[in-house]
């Protein structure tokens, strides 16, 4: 069964279409690449799945239940939030008609207020309760990236966007956001549940960092650890929301060949030992075939190939896709050449496996 | 394996003294209720002492120090307030005064001649803060979806449409007149009264006021909500993909920054005896504004710091400065190029309250961006790009300026 299913996923900028009708859908437990030149819509898409953006049309199905599509009748929920406040002015007016005195006009109007106030609060703060209400109502919003973690995604960034200035326990605290539940007034009554509660998240934000290999060092400011520190660390704050799907943005980037080695092993770990479904977009052909289960090729936001990595690497589109169109005369298979590492051999089936 | 690693860096080579600091510290660090209670035992009692004494008492009695003192709480605790938005979130709010108008007002109507009833002090304290706190929710509600500049300027809107439409809507507020003669209250039983007579009194229930504060406000900034400001402060799109709710989150601060200043806006209220739209005006936001920075943003206890100095230079030194000119007999003299008089004892110091603080902002920002008191977290983030090269350093504190939080970055994506 897959766990996510997008189905005809298209994206536009203006004029510019940077994902065009795009169906995809990762596997249970699998590990997922998507690779594609630059500028080929992998991190639109990727956006599209965290729920940053919108998609022009199109849907995505996570665990089974829709979460991303086109807004629909999104001119509906201003409505749906003066509709109660309406019908308590209507009642007070109703029930008040007896008396007719001043202070029933008063009442009615505090519970108008009242009510305007609570519904336009649950609209902003939009629990899942309300979203369902409103997709009931026939309106539809797109969960927004926050909604996306609850569902069980977490996410990693293509240039790393760590909270610099605080520790690297601190970044990993903060994605547990979601895991912890004591509120403001627990926090300056300084309950013993909150008490309770950020104990046991900071030995398991320790358990993660030492997860990832940050092992000691937890106190140090994010900006001051070394950079595939720092990638490991944004990999340790998306674990830390206990996600389903992990989704990682070019993870090895800028790595050296030990470092990407390490955090290969690191990925297959997690999918061995915490179960966790990936997708991986990759530059690094070796840690793509190395690791994937099936790999999507993208290229101006167009799906051109799709299959194990064996079957990719064959596909002539995609050999076309990275090298351009081969001369009449040239040897028919090649290699996709890998496009960060420069002097790769032609041997990637080696690499990790 | 749940050791801390510093211990064994901060290693035993240390001197004595140095390892009795650091204990210290630590101890601070863990009981920090007890720690901010005693600091504020020791500080209650040096205000208590000091105005007795010579240098404070010359300037002007000891009395009238206390009320100062009390005054001065007032703005320690809209300062602490706003630190909460400003400091914390990073959301640049310009018209934090119509909260404290909000809060004065709710008080004036519960205890005055004009509504003609007479409410207990204490409760009102709660009710008054909650007011306030609403109306934060409700200017938050719609506004913070807005980043940075955007935001300062609906704020900066809010902020003149209140003292307005109190001015306007005179027969609930009586306009320009204000509500006067609000009951002095009796905030504790063996205290007696507030009482023009007695400034100690206020002095004393606005320390207790202030150190409630503080501690609840500390409690807040190492919660996971406290965690979850600094995220957004600092990337909301991170934020937001760790799962944060940005827009509660920040309307949280808003409206929490908002009790706090109703808070302040009743003790004031209670103290003046009288509200006017006029108490509530732009000065107001940007006196307070000038406070934060000037304490050092994002922390608590600088801002605290920060607000007591500026208020007591604004109301004390500067009024008292001519009449101590005037004492000391320092002589007239004559510029002699521009052939210009002056007299010292006859500056109108108090006039150029602002052009003062002009001043000392354009040197804070230039010398000391991060505030007298900073945030270790704060004075990193500015101090790091000049390590590297100097042009950083520059652009890192004209954003500040502009719209503290760097919020910008999170529309880059």
């Amino acid at each position: 069964m897959s766990l996510l299913d997008a189905s005809r996923i298209t994206k536009r900028f203006g004029g510019l279409v940077a994902v065009n009708n795009i169906d995809f859908s990762i596997p249970e437990k699998s590990i997922v690449s998507l690779i594609g030149p630059n500028g080929a819509g992998k991190t639109t898409f990727f956006n599209i799945i965290a729920g940053i953006y919108d998609p022009t049309a199109g849907e995505i199905h996570f665990g089974g239940r829709q979460v991303i599509a086109r807004p629909r009748r999104p001119w509906l929920e201003p409505v749906v939030w003066v509709v109660p406040a309406l019908l308590v002015a209507l009642a007070t007016i109703v029930l008040g008609l007896e008396g007719r005195s001043e202070t029933s006009i008063i009442i009615g109007l505090f519970l108008t207020v009242l009510t305007l106030m609570v519904v336009l609060l649950i609209g902003v703060a939009r629990p899942p309760a309300y979203q369902r209400f409103l997709i009931r109502l026939g309106i539809f919003k797109s969960a927004r990236p926050n909604d996306m973690v609850i569902n069980g995604l977490g996410r990693t960034f293509q240039n790393i966007r760590l909270f610099q200035n605080m520790t690297a326990i601190e970044n990993v605290l903060v994605g547990m956001h979601t895991k912890l539940k004591s509120t403001w007034i627990d926090a300056i009554l300084s309950t013993p549940r909150d008490r309770r509660e950020e104990q046991v998240a900071r030995v398991r934000a320790r358990e993660l960092l030492a997860l990832v290999g940050l092992k000691g060092r937890d106190d140090q400011l994010a900006k001051n650890l070394p950079y595939g520190d720092q990638r490991r660390l944004e990999v340790a704050r998306a674990l830390a929301s206990e996600p389903q799907l992990l989704l990682l943005d070019e993870p090895t980037a800028g790595m050296n060949p030990r470092e990407t080695q390490q955090l290969t092993d690191l990925i297959s770990r997690l999918r061995s030992d915490l179960g966790l479904t990936i997708l991986l977009i990759e530059h690094d052909m070796r840690v793509v075939m190395g690791i994937s289960d099936r790999v999507t090729v993208l290229d101006h936001g167009e799906k051109i190939a799709e299959g194990t990595p064996d079957e990719v690497r064959r596909n002539p589109k995609v050999i076309e896709a990275y090298l351009g169109t081969p001369p009449a005369d040239a040897p028919p298979a090649f290699e996709p050449a890998d496009e960060t590492v420069a002097p790769a051999s032609p041997t990637v089936e080696g690499a990790g496996s | 394996m749940t050791a801390p690693p510093q211990t064994s860096t901060s290693g035993p080579r240390q001197s004595g003294l140095r390892a009795t600091l650091a204990d210290l510290r630590n101890a601070s660090d863990r009981h920090r209720s007890l720690t901010i209670v005693v600091a504020m035992v020791i500080t209650t009692v040096l205000m208590y002492i000091l105005p007795a004494i010579p240098p404070l008492s010359i300037v002007q009695g000891r009395g009238i120090w206390y009320d100062s003192f009390a005054n001065a709480g007032v703005f320690v605790l809209l300062a602490m307030g706003l630190n909460v938005v400003i400091g914390m979130a990073g959301l640049l709010d310009l018209g934090y005064a119509a909260f404290f108008a909000i809060g004065a007002y709710a008080y004036a109507y519960s205890n005055s001649p004009f509504s003609g009833t007479d409410l207990p002090f204490i409760p009102m304290l709660f009710v008054g803060a909650a007011v306030a706190g609403i109306f934060g929710i409700l200017l938050g509600a719609p506004t913070l979806r807005l980043r940075g500049d955007y935001l300062a300027i609906m704020t900066l809107g809010f902020g003149e449409i209140v003292p307005i439409v109190f001015l306007n809507i005179d027969k609930f507020t009586q306009g320009t007149n204000g509500i006067g003669g609000i009951y002095r209250p009796e905030p504790l039983p063996f205290l007696g009264a507030f009482s023009p007579n007695s400034p100690f009194n206020y002095f004393i229930v606005m320390v207790v006021i202030v150190t409630i504060t503080m501690i609840l406000l500390y409690r807040l900034q190492d919660s996971r909500i406290g965690r979850a400001w600094n995220a957004i402060r600092e990337d909301e799109l991170a934020a937001a993909a760790n799962g944060i709710n940005t827009v509660t989150t920040k309307l949280l601060a808003f409206s929490l920054g908002a009790t706090t200043s109703g808070l302040a806006g009743v003790f004031n209220a209670s103290k003046l005896t009288i509200v006017s739209p006029d108490q509530f005006l732009f000065t107001v936001s940007f006196t307070v504004l000038a406070m934060v920075i000037l304490g050092g943003m994002g922390n608590i206890w600088g801002v605290a710091v920060g607000a007591f100095i500026v208020y007591n230079i604004q109301a004390v030194f500067l009024k008292s400065i001519n009449g101590v000119l005037e004492t000391i007999g320092v002589p007239d003299f004559t510029l002699p190029i521009v052939n210009l008089h002056v007299d010292l004892a006859k500056v109108p110091f108090v006039d150029y309250q602002f052009l003062l603080y002009g001043v000392a902002l354009v040197l804070m920002m230039l010398l000391r961006p991060e505030g007298l008191f900073p945030n270790q977290r704060r004075r990193q983030e500015l101090h790091i790009a000049e390590e590297f090269e100097g042009g950083e350093g520059v652009e890192t504190a004209g954003g500040m300026g502009a719209a503290p939080g760097g919020g910008e970055t999170g529309g880059t994506l």
